[in-house]
Parts: structure tokens; C-alpha cells; sequence
């Protein structure tokens, strides 16, 4: 019943991307987030597109996810486009009909804000499908460590991290097997009113929570029998370095920083 | 009455890397009133075929009939199906949800539009059913029961919906030895009742002990079928299926092998008990 997750789901492989060092996957992740909102020309997107493209060529993902994952936010970038377009008051009046009244700005500024969050779901899928949940917390510790030095608790949040990160597929596959099990004692996600829908929701709920609950107590007592503690000093099992490919990476994206920065 | 399977076949998360052929093109009859046992390695499809005949995988390509009706039909009504046929699925326990015993077992009927006192009644007998104390159990929380107990409320929960088929998915696993038998009485009585029981198990010796049919998957396909005698005397093409024999066979081969004479239609314990039992006592009279 729940399949066919294109966000967030990690395809191994040993393409330029996937053998990229997280921290500097996720550094340039954010740069780039940061940066689609200072795009102000054409020419802008164009090179910020060519960019990505060029990103997704050397991932080794099939342009089909590529596409799904898009696909699947076409809600929340219709939503954008219409409250861009139809919400706001312009100047070049092009159509109007009654109380609906196009504008040629509010048309080009909504179709920037389709273009955008297309741009922003392939940065984070791009991540997301080359980097494992695993390399993405090691990430995250290393490069919060220097708040260490004031208090802040990162390892305990990197493992808190990779603890949820790692039973996610678990809950999806829990929650799957309890909608089979009440669907076959004649519960109906798929039919029936709002309300008693959402009554359904009620025998898988339940069962999930308990479940959830039981786990991490189970989680927990298996940490304490192997002695964990956070206060121990750890090394890593797998260091990571910086490689040629994570140069290139960075210089190709300081490129394209100074070249939206300059504003072309 | 029967289920019907015609070139079943079925790909999980189909376009993805990710892509998994988990049925591939399987057909088959199982008649009314049938006990058949469905076993196979690990990742064989035994899963992904029950629930696709339980009408709770959809996407498939092939037809299932249930009792003469496809129930992919989207005009089709699903509340008929769900009366004709229950799924107990492995651990069956995650299932509970409700603040009583009672309220729980009930949970089905009430779905499928039974009346209170038709409800009551059928929440009753199941439970009875399967071996628990009624009055005992009926307000306790089905959480404060033993784990043997949630099993058996669990199942009550199905068996309250009185389906003419019952599909059970490891039902024996991680049940005591003592409540393995007494849960497998219950299924083979209900059986003689006139119900059909599919059986998914690892255990060889349960599947010999009760079926009376048997599919052996590999990979997708089926790969055997026959009656439990002719597949358990086909050691060699059990191993290729990467299973085992159950211990009643396993120990007539030895005897065979040692020049002991034993039917090759012996693979039931008791079976083997009075054959055994009479042998000894000609013997005891020869001497």
C-alpha cells in the first residue's frame, strides 16, 4: 500500500556524486538553497540550471526518479503559481475576465517561484538519493563539532538523528503490514466519508505507537547491555578525506556563486 | 466455491533500481473445503501471493477469482470478500488496538455491518473459539494478556468475521510447543467445519502433519504441488527448492536406508506410531 518513495530514499552506487564527501555534498546543498532566492535574471537560471543538470549527469540516478520526485510536489507548485499569479496586483494588464485579472509580472513571477521550488526539490532529492542516512549524520556531527567546545550536545543529537533516520523505513513497513491487517477486518482507508477515514486511522495508530514505544525501549536496554555512553571518546570505523572531487565540486559551485552574485 | 489464480504475476516498487519480480506467472486451483499448505524459501513470493489473494495488493497483472468474482473489480464489493475470506498474518498480535478483548473481536463484524446482538454473539463463539475464557478475558485490555493469549485474541479478531476462508501466514511462529498443537487442532477443526485453510509455514513438520495439498514456491513460480506424500518423498527436488523434510520422513529414510521397511505414504507422526507399534507387536508374536 505504501511504496514507490522517490523522496528521501538513498540508491547506492559509486558515481562522482556518490563518492563525494557528505559534508561537502551538504555545505554546498545549503549554498545552493541559499543561493536560488538571488537569482534575479534569465541568465541567472540558465546557468544555474545548467548547473544542476550537469549534477544529475554525474549522479548515476535515472532521470525517471529524477522526474517522480518532481512529480510529486506538483501540489505545493501549482499552489505557488496560482497565488503568484492571481493573488497580487501588477502593472501590464494582458487578460481580464470579471474579477480575474492577469498581469504580465505576477505571470513571470510565478512561473520564477514554479522554476525555483523545481530547483530545490532536485538540490535535496540530488542529496538525498547520494548520500546515505549514515554519511549524512557523520556529516551533520562533524561539521556542527566546534559548537562542542560550547555546550552543545551534537553527538547526542547526531545519533539522535541516525536513530530516526534508521527506523523510518522500519515504521513505513510496520505501518504497512497494520493497514493490511485491519484492511482484511474490513477497515476501508480508500472508500467511505472523511470521518470515517479518519476513525480508521485509529487500529493502525494505536498499534504503531505501542510498537514504537516497545522499540526504543528494546533500543535502549541493547545500548546499556553493550555499554554505551556518550560520554566515551570514539573513533570512527571510516574517516573521511577530502578528495579532487570534492575541489572540483567546490570550485565549479564558487562559479557559479560569483557568476549569480555578479548577476548575470 | 473455490479460488482461482490465472497467470499471476507481480513486481514490486516496478520503475525503480529497486524493482523486484515477486510473482512471476503463477497459476492455480484451490477448492472448497481444501487444507493447503504453501511453502517455500525465504523470499520465494509465499507473501506477496496470499495477500494478493486476499485483495490487499493491487497493481498485479493476472486474474484472481474468488468464489467465481475478480474483487479488482472496482464495482465489486470488497465488504462480501472480506466476509468470505480472513488473513491471520504472521505475529497477528501487532493488530490489537482496542481497551477491551471484547471490543477488539468485535472490531470486524461491526465493519461488516452485523447487527449488536449478531455481533455478540459472533465475538463470543470466537473467542470460545480459540480457546480463551470468555468471561475472563472479555474486559481485560488485550495488551495485559500473555503472548500466547494476544495471539489467540488476535485470531479471535478474524475468526469473528466466520470467513468461509482462512488464510494464516506462519501462524505457529513463536507459539510454546503446547500451544502450537492446540492452536493447529482449532485450524484442523475448523477445517472439517467445510472451511478452506491456506497455510503459509517454515515448518515442515506442521505443513506434513495437516494439509492435504501443497505448492511449493522458488523464486516467484511454483515449483511442486502435489499431495504432502508425493512432495516429501521428492527429497531431491525439495533441496533445489532450498527446504527441508519434516522429521517424521527424515527418520523413515534413515530407517529405510538401514533395511527397515516403512510405506513411503508415512509422513504423519501418528501415522507412523501405529505402523511402527503394529510391527512390533507381529514381531513380538513371531518370536
Amino acid at each position: 500500500m505504501i511504496s514507490n518513495l522517490s523522496i528521501g530514499q538513498y540508491i547506492p552506487g559509486d558515481s562522482f556524486l556518490h563518492k563525494m564527501d557528505a559534508r561537502v555534498k551538504l555545505v554546498i546543498s545549503m549554498i545552493l538553497i541559499i543561493l536560488i532566492f538571488f537569482v534575479k535574471s534569465l541568465g541567472g537560471y540558465i546557468a544555474f540550471a545548467a548547473f544542476l543538470i550537469i549534477a544529475i549527469a554525474f549522479s548515476s540516478i535515472p532521470i525517471k526518479l529524477i522526474l517522480k520526485s518532481i512529480k510529486s510536489m506538483w501540489f505545493v507548485m501549482a499552489l505557488a503559481f496560482i497565488l503568484n499569479v492571481f493573488f497580487q496586483t501588477g502593472q501590464t494588464l494582458i487578460w481580464e475576465w470579471s474579477f480575474v485579472k492577469l498581469y504580465k509580472e505576477n505571470l513571470i513571477r510565478g512561473a520564477e517561484m514554479v522554476v525555483r521550488l523545481i530547483m530545490l526539490v532536485e538540490i535535496t532529492s540530488l542529496l538525498s538519493f547520494t548520500t546515505s542516512a549514515k554519511e549524512l549524520t557523520d556529516a551533520i556531527e562533524l561539521l556542527f563539532q566546534p559548537l562542542a567546545k560550547i555546550g552543545f550536545p551534537v553527538h547526542e543529537m547526531a545519533l539522535m538523528m541516525s536513530i530516526a533516520l534508521r527506523f523510518i523505513p522500519t515504521l513505513i513497513n510496520e505501518t504497512d503490514k497494520i493497514m493490511k491487517a485491519q484492511t482484511a477486518r474490513g477497515a476501508a482507508f480508500d472508500s467511505g466519508s472523511l470521518i470515517s477515514r479518519i476513525k480508521d486511522m485509529i487500529p493502525i495508530l494505536i498499534p504503531l505507537f505501542i510498537n514504537s514505544f516497545k522499540r526504543a525501549d528494546d533500543l535502549a536496554l541493547a545500548m546499556e547491555a553493550r555499554c554505551y555512553s556518550d560520554s566515551a571518546k570514539r573513533t570512527r570505523l571510516i574517516e573521511y578525506h577530502l578528495s579532487w572531487r570534492d575541489y572540483v565540486a567546490m570550485g565549479i559551485t564558487a562559479i557559479l556563486l560569483v557568476l549569480i552574485i555578479v548577476g548575470i | 466455491m473455490s479460488i482461482i489464480v490465472e497467470n499471476l504475476s507481480y513486481t514490486y516498487m516496478e520503475g525503480t533500481p529497486f524493482e523486484h519480480l515477486a510473482v512471476d506467472d503463477i497459476s492455480l486451483e484451490i477448492k472448497d473445503g481444501e487444507f493447503v499448505g504453501i511453502i517455500g524459501h525465504t523470499g520465494s513470493g509465499k507473501s506477496t501471493l496470499i495477500q494478493i489473494i486476499s485483495g490487499l495488493l493491487k497493481g498485479y497483472k493476472g486474474n484472481v477469482l474468488i468464489n467465481g468474482v475478480d474483487y479488482s473489480d472496482k464495482k465489486a464489493d470488497k465488504k462480501a470478500l472480506r466476509r468470505t475470506l480472513g488473513v491471520v498474518f504472521q505475529y497477528p498480535e501487532y493488530q490489537l488496538f482496542e481497551e477491551t478483548v471484547e471490543k477488539d473481536v468485535a472490531y470486524g463484524p461491526k465493519k461488516l455491518g452485523f447487527s449488536e446482538e449478531e455481533t455478540a454473539l459472533r465475538v463470543r463463539n470466537a473467542i470460545e473459539l480459540v480457546g480463551l475464557d470468555y468471561e475472563e478475558v472479555k474486559d481485560k485490555s488485550p495488551f495485559a494478556l500473555s503472548g500466547g493469549q494476544k495471539r489467540k485474541a488476535a485470531i479471535a479478531g478474524v475468526l469473528s468475521m466466520d470467513p468461509d476462508i482462512l488464510i494464516l501466514d506462519e501462524p505457529i511462529a513463536g507459539l510454546d510447543p503446547a500451544g502450537r498443537e492446540s492452536f493447529m487442532e482449532i485450524i484442523k477443526d475448523l477445517n472439517t467445519t467445510g472451511k478452506t485453510i491456506i497455510m503459509i509455514s517454515h515448518n515442515m513438520d506442521n505443513i506434513a502433519e495437516y494439509t492435504e495439498k501443497i505448492f511449493v514456491l522458488k523464486n516467484g513460480r511454483i515449483f511442486m504441488e502435489g499431495s504432502p506424500v508425493q512432495i516429501f518423498n521428492d527429497y531431491e527436488k525439495l533441496l533445489e527448492a532450498d527446504l527441508d523434510l519434516p522429521d517424521v520422513v527424515r527418520f523413515c529414510r534413515f530407517a529405510r536406508e538401514n533395511g527397515v521397511e516403512i510405506p513411503k505414504d508415512i509422513i504423519r507422526y501418528k501415522d507412523l506410531l501405529s505402523y511402527l507399534g503394529e510391527k512390533l507387536g507381529r514381531m513380538k508374536h513371531d518370536i
